[in-house]
């Protein structure tokens, strides 16, 4: 089965281009804003791991190493279009409009950080394993039924792929036609459970041939793959043609979150020659002229700026109301619910 | 060791200092050494000894076949547990956090609860699933849900909730012998709270009997799993406020210990029943029907109840406003008192 689906790669591990048909649609312009969003990610992602060991957030799941799989795909969508990410796709949410202050709020036990920014269609990480997936395809309908060309992009890991809703999802999107990317970033485990343990099929992308979705794998440390393979199925889903499955094979370099030890399951060594996304970049931009020392700083210096802020932000958030336990519940608050806000607002406002 | 040598270790009566996360690894433990018949599934329990480590070492002392590393599928694991229940085998199946039991709820509420009664005895489920629950840890959400109710209003499937290590152990080995499926709730808020003699052998805690944990006249105070350290510090505040509370422990939540109840109540004539879950169709309203029903003429004042709010539960940055503490138990204490 896996010849059936060969892996796509753009650029190599050294950063050469191994597919010439894309040279006239790598430019500087494309190649920077690349580079841009997969270091901005990367920053956010080590500062929040640094923030968690500090006790200044939660728990936190990184995501270095997906970094080529998160921007590129983002990046391939247009404003218009809906987004339904997991806990690890913080890194995509940015990318696509997210709020950076928001996204540390999240993880800081914060409810604020799950509201998007007015006029984005930026679902909130979905903590159950592959609840998001039916979403985004009845998102995707609606837009159908609606008669626009919006599309909807679910994101999912492997271990997803085990649960009923990611087969359900699939069928639905298949049956009705929906516009929607079902993007997994197949990062080789499921917190302790190896690919090869979680199923018996050798790729991702066979799953969609049982309902008929096209379906592909590709390179997703390689930026380029993702980027311009997410958009041929963003054309397709807006054309009319339905939905696509994408694999894009990565590394979780690091733990599942900072809560697990991977050196527990994982063998030592292993994802040791995994070049990672934002290194491949870079080699290409060196083997190609678009690396420029002076940007690169300016970029860098201007990165640290803006999470330092962001972080600064959320720190100065004001703090969690109690009234927000109740307000939100419904529309319009039954009267049991205020009551129980104001006798226990009454009792905490003693002393 | 070998299996013999360990269960000849297990005749002697020692005991251990330990957690209530690891005796609950002792119990499936001392089953895994026992029957060979019982068989843990779940996610990451193996290789990584469950996120919790509630499984830590099993796997390399009795082998993937015994410990088994799931697919990421609830409604699997507990939908292949039943099959493997009835043809031989006792599954503890885990869930990693109750709020991830919600996939297998169609298993549980469909097959795993009424197959028994609809074959007439022919078949039954013999498996217990396991579940970390419950806020207070500043975990992630929905990894903080007590959903203890959904599984109490479900018929033929018994549900237990321990609030010591001593507890869990007997309770859990308890389970596992139990010929019907049981819920077991592990407050993952206790799990490394407090140490605590255990014995290092066999041994089980009743299923269905609860335990008065302090005696007193004026008030019964009634909780279980997470909530029973709470209710104990709030009884405490209330004690030296000339307030004599007795303290329950429920430990089963279904079925309940009706005599406990009702015999503690009798006595104290008052209750405040505390338990973290949402009030509107929560247990605490089934123990206030048990309480009218046995005692409604040895009251000396409304039941109180104390309960997480009818919200979902929060994300952590408000979890110490939703989940009950001494000072919202000590309020009712003294409603109830001084009524
Ligand atoms: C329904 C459900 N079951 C269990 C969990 C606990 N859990 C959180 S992440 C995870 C592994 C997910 O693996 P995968 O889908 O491959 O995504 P990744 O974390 O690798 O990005 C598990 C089991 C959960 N969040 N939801």
């Amino acid at each position: 089965m896996e010849e059936h689906f060969p892996m796509k790669k753009i650029i190599d591990d050294q950063g050469n281009l191994i597919d010439s048909s894309y040279e006239n649609d790598i430019d500087e312009e494309l190649v920077r804003k690349l580079y841009y969003h997969m270091s901005r990610i990367r920053l956010f992602d080590r500062k929040a791991i640094s923030l968690q060991r500090q006790g200044r957030i939660g728990t936190y799941p990184p995501f270095e190493g997906q970094e080529a799989s998160q921007v590129g795909s983002a990046l391939a969508l247009d404003s218009d279009d809906w987004l339904f990410p997991t806990y690890r796709d913080h890194g995509a949410m940015l990318t696509f409009g997210s709020d950076m202050t928001r996204t540390f709020l999240y993880w800081n036990g914060r409810a604020e950080g799950c509201v998007p920014p007015e006029g984005k269609n930026i679902f909130p990480a979905a903590v159950p394993i592959a609840t998001q997936i039916p979403h985004a395809v009845g998102a995707a309908w609606a837009e159908k039924r609606k008669g626009t060309k919006n599309v909807a992009i679910a994101y999912f890991g492997d271990g997803a792929t085990s649960e009923g809703d990611f087969h359900e999802g699939l069928n639905f999107a298949s049956v009705f036609k929906t516009p929607t990317i079902l993007f997994n970033q197949n990062n080789g485990y499921a917190i302790s459970v190896p690919i090869e343990k979680q199923m018996n099929s050798k790729t991702i992308a066979q799953k969609g041939l049982a309902y008929d979705i096209p379906s592909i794998r590709i390179d997703g440390n390689d930026v380029f793959s993702v980027y311009f393979e997410t958009k041929k199925a963003v054309e397709r889903a807006r054309s009319g043609e339905g939905p696509t499955l994408i694999e894009a094979v990565t590394w979780r370099t690091g733990a599942h979150t900072t809560a697990d030890d991977p050196t527990k399951y994982r063998p030592e060594g292993q994802g040791e020659n995994v070049v990672n996304p934002i290194e491949r970049l870079e080699n290409y931009m060196k083997n190609n002229d678009f690396w420029d020392e002076e940007w690169i700083a300016k970029t860098e210096a201007e990165l640290t700026q803006e999470v330092e802020s962001a972080l600064e932000a959320m720190e100065k958030y004001p703090p969690a109301k109690p009234e927000d336990l109740f307000d939100h519940v419904f529309t319009n608050t039954p009267p049991q619910l205020v009551e129980q806000k104001e006798s226990y607002l009454e009792l905490i406002g003693r002393e | 060791m070998n299996v013999k040598m360990e269960k000849q270790a297990e005749q002697q009566e020692t005991t251990q200092q330990i957690t209530m996360v690891q005796a609950v690894n002792d119990a499936m433990k001392t089953m895994l050494e026992h029957d060979d018949t019982t068989i843990l599934l779940g996610e990451d329990i193996g290789k990584n000894g469950g996120v919790f480590r509630a499984t830590e070492g099993l796997q390399e002392l009795f082998g993937e076949d015994r410990v088994v590393d799931t697919p990421l599928s609830e409604a699997g694991i507990v939908g292949t547990s039943v099959g493997l229940a009835v043809n031989g085998f006792k599954p503890i199946a885990e869930m990693q956090f109750m709020g991830f039991v919600y996939p297998a709820y169609d298993q549980i509420m469909t097959h795993v609860s009424r197959l028994r009664m609809k074959t007439m005895g022919k078949y039954s489920v013999p498996m217990v699933i396991r579940t970390p629950y419950g806020a207070g840890i500043r975990a992630p959400e929905v990894h903080s849900d007590s959903a203890e109710t959904i599984f109490t209003h479900m018929p033929g499937i018994k549900v237990v909730c321990p609030a010591t290590p001593y507890d869990a152990k007997g309770l859990l080995i308890a389970a596992i012998e139990d010929p019907d499926p049981v819920l077991f709730m592990e407050p993952m808020r206790s799990y490394r709270a407090q140490r605590e003699e255990v014995p290092t052998g066999k041994y089980t805690v009743e299923i269905g009997k609860g335990e008065k944990i302090q005696e007193g006249t004026d008030v019964t105070i009634i909780a279980w799993g997470a909530m029973v350290p709470v209710a104990k510090q709030a009884a405490k505040q209330a004690e030296q406020q000339g307030m004599s509370c007795e303290v329950l422990d429920l430990k089963t939540l279904y079925p309940l210990d009706r005599d406990l109840i009702a015999e503690s109540v009798q006595k104290t004539g008052r209750a405040v029943i505390v338990h973290e879950a949402h009030g509107t169709g929560g247990l605490g309203n089934d123990i206030l029907s048990v309480i009218n029903d046995t005692s409604f003429l040895y009251l000396r004042s409304p039941i109180e109840r104390v309960t997480g709010f009818d919200v979902p539960v929060p994300f952590f940055a408000l979890e110490e406003h939703y989940l009950p503490t001494p000072k919202r138990i000590l309020q009712s204490i003294e409603k109830a008192v001084h009524f």
